[in-house]
């Protein structure tokens, strides 16, 4: 028969073209150990690369990689480091800073670092024309705010001088413990402005600039392809300071949207590091020998917004009834997987030493008490409640397990409702909801970083909660406090404050969670989540020395 | 046949101008704006960026100044990816996704045809029910399904094939093309199962068959044109779904293609972005379905009698 022989011939051809089009090949991984290339799985496309005008977890990693700040970070401790200034002193009232750049310092061509380059970059972040969404960043430099915001349109007036081509001096408001710390979030790098000036204004956010053949940076590595969607390539650059402490030879940065493909790139060796893990994937790397899977605190909360202008959740007892009925313990065990943190307040624990207050816990019978005393016993008259959450099949899975909690201690209905991302922005900024959920993520480790969220009218306070005392605490009693120590007290008060009128419900604090290869050295666990990438190396070796051991 | 090509050609545009306006204007209506965000930005920021984008300008002048731009070509920055233009996102994923689609199109015509015309050779017997049970499963089965099965299998209990990727390793392109022609094969398999037995039942089939022609001269070179011509008129518009219908494929595999970016910058409510792909799209999908009808055409005599006449 013809067609049988017919449909044999290509079943065949079939069969040699997939065989001959099989990989087989040496892995991402074994040739990366070998030539020191990392493969690092990193979430999305960056937005862009211009440090002044993108936002993001993806585009940190990449734009660490290509620049640095006048301070980076340690790894393992977070505390500051030298980065382009080698040193800084700061005064005794610690209003102002003087940073002593790096005379070593150059950009990628070539060209020597200068405080200019500082004064003019922070002209550039802070320009309302630009519409940075970072500018807030250097918001406790002296007037950095009122020019930001259009009041005042002399630079000059602004609180960063260049005392001469080294010394850049910065004058704050008041007192900012956390401020060096900023010298490391990429909104404060300094940028090249002849390259800038090159290819279009200083305010301008679409100009080619950071394109690969044009880009100038300062950091431990240059870029060297772009391949839109498909990886960035970084090489170690020969101009940076440091250079010999660099060593890796390149980054290659993976958009790694899926993260389903992601774990399974990593499985076949084409990735170092993977952005996140599976949820369902977690359990079987947890049991694994030697498994790669590696979780730490991360410096982020995972919370509902209540709405305290409207009814029921107007009431506080309402507020502190449905706080109270959460189990966390049994959300983070049976629904998380034991992945996280509980939480009972807003600052993750051991944010540089700060602890939390915790005012309550898991109490049934004390939050009957309080629904019923808000009018509602035994969830009689209850009018309702509609819990607003973003579209995920992750935060869909918790918000199922509070209804159920709801229902199970206090006997009252709670509806759920998803919104995809924009409409939910939209819904929480408009206050159009009852509880909502919402994360916060910390840009720098200190508490008012989470603490001022909560400020009276605040942009990301979404709750209606307005204390003038506690205004006071946070604005201007933390400030003025002189040792750490008494700072972090004024703190405590404050967050004893918020949680004692409950405007959040929150449930944990969130973990960072990744696949890291055992040849993958000097990318400790921190807090910030953040890798110093000067400090990675690859052992070529990894498989010889855990024989050894 | 020039005139036909001309009277499409000219009835397109009003389409597509439907197309745009509506989507101009749909996209705006869509809570939520391309520079809202996690963290709340100050009021003049927004204002600011809104600026940068002429997105403070009345609704109808935005509107004619899109059209303005489009008219020449220029579909505008990306809001998402600033430095980005559109034109040049668009030139960057197009062409991925154009190749995957080829390919896609190609195991479906491949794997399909050839199960359709075995199943029409000997119908109602095991070599019809089996490529036709397996086309209906192939229908059935949606490639978000289809693709991570078929990457467990080869990519990772196998190690055969990789398991994402778009040209960066050998033999990436192999399960992308496959998972998003299977369920195309199984429609031409049973659109060529049916045209193929309405042909074969035909007087002069039986004619071919009875002077004692070959089977398989029957077969390839009297009925398969006739057969196959359900399958053309289904290819123009298989194409354009295969490129407008990429994305799953292309979120599973990591492909770089414009599925992905459509798909994405709807979430990141990116209005040219959304704008630019969709009028693309559309005018693919216009020139496509001609192709189709005008290959269909070639193909049936009777049709090119007709457009013969003209």
């Amino acid at each position: 028969m013809i067609e049988a022989h017919t449909f044999r011939f290509l079943l065949t051809l079939a069969t040699v073209i997939l065989l001959a089009a099989c990989s087989g090949g040496e892995s991402n991984v074994a040739s990366g150990n070998r030539e020191g290339i990392l493969y690092f799985g990193n979430g999305s496309e960056p937005q862009g690369l211009d440090p002044h005008v993108v936002t993001g977890v993806p585009e940190h990693f990449i734009i660490g990689a290509l620049f640095e700040g006048l301070a980076t970070k340690n790894p393992y401790t977070l505390e500051p480091e030298p980065g382009v200034a080698q040193s800084w002193d700061i005064s005794e009232h610690g209003r102002v800073i003087t940073f002593h750049i790096n005379p070593r310092a150059r950009w990628s061509n070539g060209e020597s670092m200068t405080a200019a380059d500082y004064v003019w970059s922070w002209q550039r972040l802070l320009s309302p024309a630009l519409g940075s969404e970072y500018a807030y960043m250097l918001y406790p430099v002296k007037n950095a705010r009122d020019f930001n915001k259009g009041a005042i349109t002399d630079f000059a007036e602004v609180g960063v001088t260049a005392l001469d081509d080294l010394t850049l001096q910065v004058t704050l408001d008041e007192r900012t413990p956390y401020f060096i710390q900023l010298m490391d979030h990429y909104s404060t790098f300094a940028v090249h402005r002849p390259t800038i000036e090159k290819f279009g204004q200083m305010t301008d956010r679409y100009t080619p600039w950071t394109r690969v053949e044009n880009m100038v940076s300062n950091g431990a590595f240059r870029l060297r392809d772009w391949q839109l969607y498909r990886r960035i390539e970084v090489e170690k650059s020969d101009t940076y300071w440091d250079r010999d402490n660099v060593k890796l030879n390149g980054i290659v940065f993976y958009p790694t949207e899926n993260v389903v493909s992601e774990e399974r790139m990593f499985r076949v060796g084409q990735l170092h590091y993977t952005g996140s893990v599976p949820l369902g994937k977690i359990p079987v790397y947890q049991e694994m020998a030697d498994s790669p899977y590696r979780q730490a605190p991360y410096l982020g909360t995972y919370y509902y917004l209540l709405n305290t202008t409207r009814a029921p959740t107007d009431n506080l007892k309402v507020r502190q009834a449905l706080s109270m009925a959460v189990d966390r313990d049994s959300l983070n065990k049976n629904v998380l997987k034991g992945t996280n943190l509980v939480a009972y307040s807003i600052t993750p624990p051991d944010t540089l030493g700060y602890y939390p207050p915790k005012l309550f816990s898991h109490d049934v019978a004390g939050a009957r008490r309080l629904l019923a005393e808000a009018g509602y016993p035994d969830g009689r008259g209850w009018p309702g409640l509609e819990l607003t959450y973003n579209t995920s099949e992750d935060h869909r899975k918790i918000a199922v397990a509070l209804q159920q909690m709801w229902k199970d201690a206090l006997n009252i209905e709670v509806t759920l409702t998803n919104q995809e991302w924009k409409v939910y922005l939209d819904s929480i900024t408009q206050m159009d909801f009852q509880i909502a959920r919402r994360g916060w993520i910390g840009d720098y480790v200190d508490p008012n970083n989470f603490l001022d969220l909560f400020l009276s009218g605040g942009g990301n306070n979404n709750t209606g909660f307005a204390d003038p005392r506690y205004d006071d605490l946070i604005l201007r009693k933390a400030p003025q406090a002189s040792t750490r120590e008494a700072r972090y007290a004024v703190f405590h008060e404050a967050e004893t404050l918020l949680m004692e009128q409950m405007p959040i419900i929150p449930v944990f604090t969130y973990t960072s969670k990744h696949l890291i290869h055992p040849s993958v050295n000097g990318m400790p666990p921190n807090l910030m989540d953040w890798a110093n990438f000067k400090y990675v190396w690859l052992d070529q070796d990894w498989r010889a020395s855990e024989a050894g051991d | 046949m020039w005139r036909f090509i001309g009277v499409r050609l000219l009835q397109a545009i009003p389409v597509i101008l439907v197309v745009i306006t509506v989507t101009f204007f749909l996209v705006r209506i869509a809570p939520g704006g391309p520079f809202d965000s996690e963290k709340a930005v100050p009021r003049e920021v927004k204002a600011a960026l809104e600026a940068q984008y002429k997105l403070n300008l009345p609704l109808f002048q935005q509107y004619a100044a899109y059209l303005d731009d489009l008219a020449h070509g220029d579909l505008g920055p990306s809001f998402k990816y600033p430095g980005r233009s559109v034109n040049e996102l668009i030139a960057a994923g197009f062409p991925v996704t154009a190749e995957l689609g080829l390919y896609a199109l190609l195991v479906a015509l491949g794997i399909g045809g050839l199960a359709g015309v075995c199943a029409s050779l000997k119908p109602n017997t095991a070599q019809d029910y089996i490529p036709m049970s397996l086309a209906m499963i192939g229908i059935c089965m949606p490639s978000f399904l289809l693709g991570p099965l078929l990457v467990l299998l080869f990519g990772i209990y196998l190690d055969w094939l990789p398991v994402s990727g778009w040209g960066d390793i050998p033999g990436d392109k192999i399960l992308p093309s496959i998972t998003l022609g299977a369920g195309y094969a199984a429609y031409i398999a049973r659109l060529g199962r049916a045209g193929m037995l309405e042909v074969l039942s035909q007087d002069y089939i039986r004619t071919a068959r009875a002077k004692g022609l070959p089977r398989w001269q029957v077969v390839f070179k009297h009925s398969l044109r006739g057969g196959l011509i359900p399958v053309v008129a289904f290819l123009g518009p298989a194409f354009a779904g295969l490129l407008a219908g990429s994305f799953v494929v292309e979120t599973i595999f990591q492909i770089p293609g414009l599925g992905r970016f459509y798909v994405q910058a709807a979430f990141n409510r990116d209005y040219t972005m959304i704008l630019g792909t969709t009028v693309f799209l559309s005018v693919l999908i216009v020139l496509f379905n001609l192709l189709s009808d005008i290959l269909a055409a070639w193909m049936n005599p009777r049709l090119r009698a007709q457009f013969g006449g003209h």
